[in-house]
C-alpha cells in the first residue's frame, strides 16, 4: 500500500499503466534513467504504449531502457531524437522496417521545448525552424524578428517515469549532475510522475532553496533497488 | 601509391586554433569530441553539453567515473571546478538563446552554401539527430570536422547535399584530412591544405570550385 506519495515498489508504481498509455522515460543515457520503474513496466506487460525518451540505445547487459520495452514489443509509437549509434542494428529499426513500430524522430531541442509547452499550458510555442524532421512539413510557419520559426505543440504525456536523486516525502526532488536532463520537464508535462529515487528523506529534508522538481509535479515516489 | 593524410586527432589539433579563449563551445559526436584534448594549456573555453552541463572538465579515464556525469556523446567526464548543471530544457535555451559561441559538428556533406547534412543516411530510414539541428540554428558559429571524402573516396563537399539537411547556410568553416576551408558568400574558399597536398589534388576531391584564398598556405598546428 502506498503510504501518501510513497509506493512500496516500483512494480505497485506503475501496475496501473494502462495499454495505449503514452510515457515519457527520462534519462540521457543512464544518468537520470529510472531502471527500476521500466523494469517494472516490463514484468507489468501493458502494451501499445507511446514511448517518449531522449535515445533508444541498445542496452548494456545490466540496463533497463526503453528499448527493452521496444524489443519486449509493448510500444507501438516511440518519439525520440537518437535511435541508436549509425553502425548499430538496433531492434526498433528492425520493428519500424517491419511496419510494426512508429517511429517519429525530433531534434532534441524542440523535444524538450515541447514538453515546456505542456508543461506550462501554452498553445505550442514558436522556435526557430530547424530543417528536414518530420515537423518542419506539417507545422504552421511564421517570419519572427526575419527568422522562419515554426509552432510546435506541446507534447503531453499519460505517465512520465523519471530517475532523480533524492525525494521528500512531498514529492519534491532534487538531481546530482547531469542526471537532471529531461527529468524535471517530463516530470512538469505528465498527468501522473513516477519518480525512482535513491533516498527519500522527510518533508524538511531538502533545502528548499534546492529543489528543482517541486512535489506538485510529483505523484509516486519509490526507492531505487539495488543492482 | 595514395598520398597521406592527416589523421582524426590532427583534424581535431587544427579544429582547437578555431577556439578563441573564454568562448563557449558545443562538441558533436565524432572528430570534435577528439578537439577537447587538444586546447592549449591555460585555454579558459567553457564546454557545453546538451546533457546539461557547462565548464566540464577533460573525459574521465576508467576508474575514475562517475556514472551521473555525462557529456552528451555518453562519455564521462571528470569533476573541475567552477561547472554547473541544468535540465536539457535549459541547455537548448542556451543554444537558441545565443550563448554558446561556436559548435564543432561532423558532416555526411556540407554544400557550397554551408549547407550541412549529418543525420540521415537515406537507405537507413531512420536518422538520429540529438542536437544537432538546434545547434545548427541557434549556435553562433558551425565549424565541421570530417574527412575530405567517404569510404568510396567521393567528395563530401559538395555543389548540393544528396542526404536530408540539418540545416541550411549554417557552417562558416571546414576542417577536413585534407584542407581548411572558409564557406564564403561566394562559395568556398580554400585557406589551407595538408602537408604535401597541393590545391589541384583537393580540388580533385571536391565537389564545388574552390577560390584560392590569397595567403593560401600550408595547414600550421
Amino acid at each position: 500500500m502506498a503510504q501518501g506519495k510513497i509506493y512500496p515498489s516500483a512494480a505497485s508504481a506503475v501496475a496501473d499503466v494502462p495499454d495505449g498509455a503514452v510515457v515519457m522515460l527520462g534519462g540521457f543515457g543512464t544518468p537520470g534513467l529510472p531502471q527500476g520503474l521500466i523494469k517494472g513496466l516490463l514484468s507489468q506487460g501493458a502494451r501499445g504504449l507511446t514511448c517518449i525518451s531522449n535515445t533508444c540505445f541498445e542496452p548494456r547487459a545490466d540496463e533497463y531502457n526503453v528499448a527493452r520495452l521496444v524489443e519486449n514489443g509493448q510500444v507501438s509509437k516511440l518519439i525520440t531524437t537518437f535511435i541508436g549509434r549509425p553502425a548499430q542494428e538496433v531492434p526498433a529499426l528492425d520493428l519500424w522496417r517491419a511496419g510494426v513500430l512508429q517511429v517519429e524522430v525530433m531534434p532534441q531541442g524542440i523535444l524538450a521545448e515541447r514538453m515546456r509547452a505542456a508543461a506550462a499550458g501554452l498553445g505550442g510555442v514558436f522556435v526557430p525552424n530547424v530543417y528536414g524532421h518530420p515537423l518542419d512539413a506539417g507545422l504552421e510557419k511564421r517570419t519572427l524578428n526575419g527568422v522562419e520559426h515554426v509552432l510546435a505543440p506541446p507534447l503531453r504525456a499519460d505517465f512520465a517515469l523519471i530517475g532523480a536523486h533524492r525525494g521528500d516525502h512531498l514529492g519534491n526532488l532534487t538531481y546530482r549532475l547531469t542526471q537532471r536532463n529531461y527529468n524535471p520537464a517530463m516530470a512538469a508535462a505528465a498527468a501522473v510522475t513516477v519518480a525512482e529515487v535513491r533516498e527519500v528523506v522527510a518533508a524538511g529534508g531538502i533545502d528548499p532553496e534546492r529543489v528543482v522538481t517541486p512535489g506538485v509535479y510529483v505523484d509516486r515516489l519509490v526507492l531505487e533497488e539495488p543492482s | 601509391m595514395a598520398k597521406e593524410r592527416m589523421s582524426r586527432d590532427v583534424i581535431a589539433m587544427r579544429v582547437a586554433k578555431e577556439l578563441p579563449d573564454g568562448a563557449v563551445v558545443n562538441l558533436g559526436i565524432g572528430i570534435p569530441t577528439l578537439v577537447s584534448n587538444y586546447l592549449p594549456a591555460g585555454s579558459s573555453v567553457v564546454y557545453h553539453s546538451e546533457s546539461g552541463v557547462l565548464n566540464y572538465g577533460p573525459l574521465a579515464e576508467e576508474g575514475e567515473r562517475d556514472y551521473d556525469l555525462i557529456n552528451a556523446g555518453g562519455q564521462f567526464l571528470q569533476w573541475v571546478p567552477g561547472m554547473s548543471f541544468f535540465g536539457s530544457d535549459e541547455a537548448f535555451a542556451m543554444i537558441r538563446g545565443g550563448h554558446v559561441d561556436v559548435t564543432v559538428l561532423g558532416a555526411l556533406q556540407v554544400s557550397e552554401r554551408g549547407d550541412l547534412a549529418n543525420w540521415m543516411l537515406p537507405h537507413r530510414g531512420v536518422g538520429n539527430i540529438g542536437g544537432a539541428m538546434d545547434l545548427a540554428v541557434g549556435a553562433k558559429r558551425v565549424v565541421v570536422a570530417m574527412e575530405h571524402t567517404d569510404r568510396n573516396d567521393r567528395p563530401k563537399l559538395v555543389r548540393d547535399c544528396a542526404f536530408p539537411l540539418t540545416g541550411r547556410r549554417c557552417v562558416s568553416l571546414v576542417v577536413t584530412d585534407l584542407a581548411v576551408i572558409e564557406v564564403a558568400p561566394g562559395g568556398l574558399v580554400l585557406r589551407e591544405t595538408a602537408p604535401d597536398w597541393t590545391a589541384q589534388e583537393v580540388q580533385a576531391l571536391t565537389g564545388p570550385p574552390l577560390a584560392l584564398a590569397p595567403d593560401l598556405k600550408e595547414m600550421e598546428l
